[in-house]
């Protein structure tokens, strides 16, 4: 089963980190994103903009285009991973190894996911 | 990362709110920083028993206010307030009221407390002194190395510029539709002289000074995520990120200035590019292009050129084109001078920049780009009087070896305004200061 893992954190905090705490917590986490490529678990993992560089589309009615994330909330949703994971308990252990490796506030929600459409390798940001 | 590092993480990014928040309430600089001060102290006794609370911004406010009301009362021998280690998490209890002091306001807080930093009655070294220890937190000793002066002489710098706000009259009513566009304008402007203090440091002040640039990131996502549907404000944010993406190729190892067309393209910071280029996007569908835009749109089209001969030169041109009719200033013409010379050879940039000498006279990048255009057309006696005038109005010692490196080797091929900032233009800017 694929699970999407959403990272969620104050973004203000953690664009308060200097470069240096910046690149120690993506190379802890690589760490554990190649123990799961290892494994033949991982697949897409992305890390965000900020949201001040989201715009949001509105469906109802006219679409309506909005600057900004769709909501205003503490935590913002700063990237995700999909994982393949035998059940919830090992998608919640995938997670807990993430959280260790990046201690610092925030909430990681797990997610099913019901459909998926892998990327070609040649799509880069 | 340490447990304490989150925390102060934490701090710093519920700052800007929580100071907000305390000067509306105290109507007083000091007295906000100080309840601020005492709350950020029990913070770091009380988080890491209880756990972060789940709004550090909100905590902080409320701590912070009744540590200045509590002190207030213990000189009055009243009875103290509830202690706020024995409350784990403020949504449990004070939610409510914190969110009702704060929701509402806290736009309008975060932009006064801008906006009292760069009060017109501030001299514009004062704003950015002054909002770098308010605004952003940075430690009196930090600041003073970033302006290359002493502590105590920052200190008197900080402590004036307070003194001027307390003697002017700043009005704590929720401002009004246009007095909130004139603030967010003002805001901009220091935000970009933060920026540019950073930017226009020598190689060798870069480590002190290139925090500002950082710091002026920050503020500039701050006020986005206030506003975030002002496109000169994502103009603002996209100008400061894209010029900083090319700081790490801007000096070479012996810290002379690195011309763009000469950077090693691959050194720039690809993820503050992305970005900048982003909110640039962003902000075109607006379709009300402003100065900062503009600027923004131009520094795009730099760092999307792969290589320096792929630079779209007529776009540039036109870019300026609109920047001089929306907000004429010589240094803009100079500026798009640079782009003219590439596209229609420096003859035609030398007649476009010749009425500007009598309002440049003083001005480094004059005479560096006269310099420059003199020596493509070979007349070299008048291109090293020209030379000769710039390095002696250069400001860092890398500005004066970058013309040197000019005399001494290259006098055939260059080009010296370009690889600047350009410089804001508009009422508050530090442009204007040229007359």
């Amino acid at each position: 089963m694929l699970y999407a893992i959403l990272c969620y954190n104050d973004e203000a905090a953690v664009s308060a980190w200097t470069k240096a705490e910046d690149d120690a917590v993506m190379a802890r986490l690589g760490v554990v994103q190649d123990g799961l490529a290892r494994q033949g678990r991982l697949g897409p993992v992305a890390r965000l903009m900020p949201t001040t560089a989201a715009t949001t589309l509105r469906k109802t009615g006219e679409p309506l285009v909005l600057d900004g994330p769709f909501a205003e909330t503490k935590e913002q949703l700063l990237g995700f991973y999909v994982v393949e994971c035998a059940d919830l308990d090992q998608a919640i252990q995938t997670a807990r190894d993430l959280a260790a490796a990046n201690p610092d506030g925030g909430s990681y929600e797990i997610r099913p996911v019901a459909m998926f459409a892998p990327a070609p390798a040649t799509l880069a940001p | 990362m340490s447990e304490l590092a989150w925390i102060e993480a934490a701090l710093t990014s519920a700052r800007p709110q929580a100071m907000g928040a305390l000067l509306r309430y105290f109507r007083d600089l000091d007295t906000a920083e100080e309840a601020f001060q005492e709350a950020c102290l029990r913070a770091l006794k009380t988080w890491p028993q209880n756990g972060p609370p789940r709004d550090p911004a909100a905590w902080l406010i409320f701590v912070g206010r009744n540590a200045a009301i509590d002190s207030v009362r213990r000189q009055a021998r009243h009875q103290a307030l509830p202690d706020e280690a024995a409350l784990s998490d403020l949504d449990d209890v004070e939610s409510p009221l914190a969110e009702r002091l704060d929701g509402a306001d806290y736009r309008d807080d975060v932009l006064r407390l801008l906006f009292v930093c760069c009060h017109p009655d501030l001299p514009a070294t004062q704003q950015i002194a002054l909002a770098l220890r308010i605004v952003s937190g940075l430690s009196v000793a930090q600041i003073a190395r970033a302006f290359l002066v002493g502590d105590s002489a920052m200190e008197q710098r900080i402590t004036r510029a307070k003194a001027r706000i307390a003697a002017a009259d700043v009005p704590f009513q929720a401002p009004g539709p246009i007095e909130r566009a004139e603030r967010l304008a003002a805001v901009a402007a220091m935000i970009y002289l933060i920026f540019n203090e950073g930017y226009s440091a020598g190689a060798a002040e870069t480590e002190a000074r290139g925090a500002l640039c950082d710091e002026a990131i920050r503020l500039g996502r701050l006020l986005l995520r206030l506003f975030p549907a002002e496109p000169e404000i994502m103009g603002l944010t996209a100008l400061i990120l894209l010029q900083h993406a090319r700081a790490p190729a801007r000096f070479d190892q012996e810290g002379a200035a690195v011309l763009l067309d000469d950077q090693d393209r691959t050194l720039w910071n690809r993820r503050m590019i992305g970005e900048g280029l982003a909110l640039i996007d962003k902000a075109m569908r607006h379709r009300r292009p402003g100065a900062y835009l503009i600027q923004a749109a131009i520094a795009a089209l730099h760092v999307r050129a792969e290589r320096p001969q792929d630079t779209d030169w007529a776009q540039i041109d036109a870019l300026y084109a609109a920047l001089e009719r929306l907000q004429p200033s010589p240094v803009v013409t100079l500026n798009r001078a640079v782009a003219v010379a590439k596209l229609h050879g420096p003859a035609a940039a030398l007649d476009m920049i010749a009425p500007l000498e009598p309002r440049l006279s003083g001005y480094f990048h004059y005479f560096g780009a006269k310099g420059a255009f003199l020596s493509q057309l070979g007349r070299s006696a008048e291109a090293r009087e020209a030379f000769g005038k710039a390095i002696g109005l250069a400001n860092t010692a890398a500005e004066a070896g970058h013309i040197r490196q000019h005399l001494d080797q290259r006098e055939q091929n260059g080009d010296a305004a370009e690889e600047r900032p350009q410089l804001p233009v508009g009422p508050q800017a530090p442009g204007s200061s040229l007359g």
